[in-house]
């Protein structure tokens, strides 16, 4: 292609017809009552069940980045849209931003794993239910020469080994219910490496699959969940070292925000959220999440189960 | 060039986003920065204009504050826009946070002040007599403004330019008002993020010389026609 100025003013005026002449779905959320009124009223169509269309049919779900980064959430949410005619604006963030975006009436549903703070959450009255989805668990990763002899050791005597060798560890920091996790471990150790801060606790502050990356690339070790794990595993360097002990699971939970807090909130969406994550049908999708990529079940339904029965 | 663009294509379809979809971010991109640019110039062209020819108390001042709003950083501008439209923020009832058009402000928030600067420098480095000889043969005000800016048309396109570049390629601001949302919000850049956190470096890798093509495809529409008054 000869770089004529008349070619290079085609192109560019192509590029801005093509902007300008779809500015109208752009505009559109302007007029956002209007506009997706259509998608409530299609809802029916959709779901053969007598679900009443929405009458806000947008909801907030406020959820973590392990649920995004493993691609449940893009198999799960255009199921519960079809069926219910909500439309949901899924915001990936730690679980501790998330609950701070529920406390702040800032979204309107809530999947998150720090039940600690969800606890807490609850009984402050933020959330109106609360209830238990699925679990996967923790595993501790580092190199596969493990410095530290972490294999085969339980939990607390594993991060005591690594403080003592002084092993680099990769740490979220990032209020995450990965770094939640992480920390109550430490705890339960007797180790404090948040507050002394020594030059091996290294505080990434990003998400899990950075920091695994991070802990790749400098021989660290890390504690993740396993689907974020599995899904990069190809490209790094680190060996499942610790797994398998019931202080490792990783429960999630979904939870409503109260509307006594926060009016403007979307009840009946959050509700019909939590309703659709625990139906049966839901459930089995859970289950057969991922198996056919990675060979396994990157999470476990458990919504016919109780917080008792993981030992919450 | 048929040749990079054909391998580029070729990347694209190796890809595990389908091309839809692919299809979907790059226009909603696009959309939204030239939007932005396009009230960025029509905020940055007569503000930076009047900085430029006005003769008040405070001009060095507020020149010194548009410079340093080109320094903006997008992730600053997307927390302040966040928190002014979220739902318990001030705006928070115009249910604007995360949409397009909260992309749109927060943009247009970050290249208005690289318009405005440029416009300003573009016309003060005008030979000042320039002025006076215009209004001296008779223009009237907006005659005159009229033909300096067509005097000074390449360092203003170079401004556009910028204020482009500002826009299309910024991530922190886009993930933070537009919530990088499937379908609805999710940006070249903010897909970038996704991919890399994900993992998938190939993908991410993939949407990035995407980008990038676009941008130079758009610089060099933008220079020929520069260039182009250039040789008159």
């Amino acid at each position: 292609m000869k770089l004529t100025t008349r070619n290079l003013l085609l192109t560019l005026g192509m590029i801005l017809a093509i902007a300008l002449s779809a500015c109208g779905p752009v505009a559109t959320p302007t007029a956002a009552p209007a506009t997706e009124a259509p998608t409530a009223t299609e809802a029916p169509t959709a779901a053969p069940t007598a679900i009443p269309a929405p009458t806000n049919p947008d909801i907030i779900l406020a959820t973590t980045t392990s649920t995004q980064d493993s691609g449940l959430l893009d198999v799960l949410i255009p199921l519960f849209e079809a069926e219910t005619g909500y439309k949901v604006k899924t915001i990936a963030v730690g679980s501790g931003a998330a609950i701070t975006m529920g406390q702040e009436g800032n979204a309107d549903v809530l999947l998150v794993h720090s039940p600690a703070a969800e606890v807490t959450f609850m009984s402050d009255g933020w959330g109106k239910d609360r209830a238990l989805i699925m679990h996967n668990d923790f595993i501790l990763v580092g190199p596969a020469a493990d410095p530290a002899k972490v294999k085969g050791l339980g939990p607390s005597d594993a991060f005591k080994a690594i403080a003592a060798a002084e092993s680099t560890f990769a740490a979220r920091a990032d209020k995450s219910g990965t770094s939640t996790k992480e920390l109550g471990l430490w705890k339960k150790a007797g180790i404090d490496p948040a507050t002394t801060k020594p030059a091996w606790y290294l505080e990434t502050g990003q998400g899990m699959g950075a920091t695994l990356t991070i802990a790749s690339e400098k021989g660290a070790y890390t504690l993740t969940d396993r689907a974020t794990f599995l899904a990069n595993k190809d490209k790094l360097q680190l060996e499942i070292l610790l797994e398998g002990n019931n202080a490792l699971l990783n429960v999630y939970h979904v939870m409503t925000i109260d509307q006594a807090k926060w009016p403007n909130t979307n009840y009946d969406g959050a509700i019909a959220f939590l309703k659709f994550m625990t139906e049966p049908s839901t459930q089995e999708v859970i289950g057969k999440f991922g198996v056919d990529k990675y060979g396994q079940q990157l999470f476990i339904p458990d919504a016919d189960k109780t917080d008792a029965d993981l030992g919450l | 060039m048929y040749y990079f663009l054909l391998f580029l294509l070729f990347l694209l379809l190796l890809l595990h986003i389908p091309m839809s979809e692919i299809f979907e971010i790059t226009l909603l991109s696009l959309q939204v920065s030239t939007l932005a640019t396009l009230i960025s110039l029509l905020i940055g062209l007569p503000f930076g204009t009047w900085l430029a020819l006005g003769n008040f108390r405070g001009r060095s001042f507020m020149l010194s504050i548009v410079n340093t709003g080109m320094a903006l950083p997008p992730v600053v501008v997307g927390l302040v826009v966040a928190i002014t439209l979220w739902r318990s923020g001030p705006l928070g009832g115009l249910h604007l946070i995360y949409t397009p058009i909260a992309i749109i402000i927060a943009q247009t928030i970050i290249s208005a002040p690289v318009v405005m600067g440029l416009t300003s420098a573009a016309l003060e480095s005008l030979d000042p007599r320039l002025q006076q000889q215009l209004l001296g043969l008779g223009a009237s005000r907006p005659q005159m403004i009229w033909m300096l800016w067509r005097e000074a048309r390449l360092p203003l396109l170079a401004a556009l330019m910028a204020g482009f570049g500002s826009v299309i390629s910024e991530v922190g601001a886009s993930m933070m008002v537009g919530g990088n949302i499937k379908d609805q919000t999710r940006v070249l850049t903010t897909a970038i993020v996704l991919e890399t956190s994900k993992g998938e470096f190939g993908n991410a890798l993939a949407l990035s010389a995407l980008l990038l093509t676009l941008t130079y495809l758009i610089n060099l529409a933008l220079t020929l026609i520069q260039q182009k008054g250039h040789k008159k």
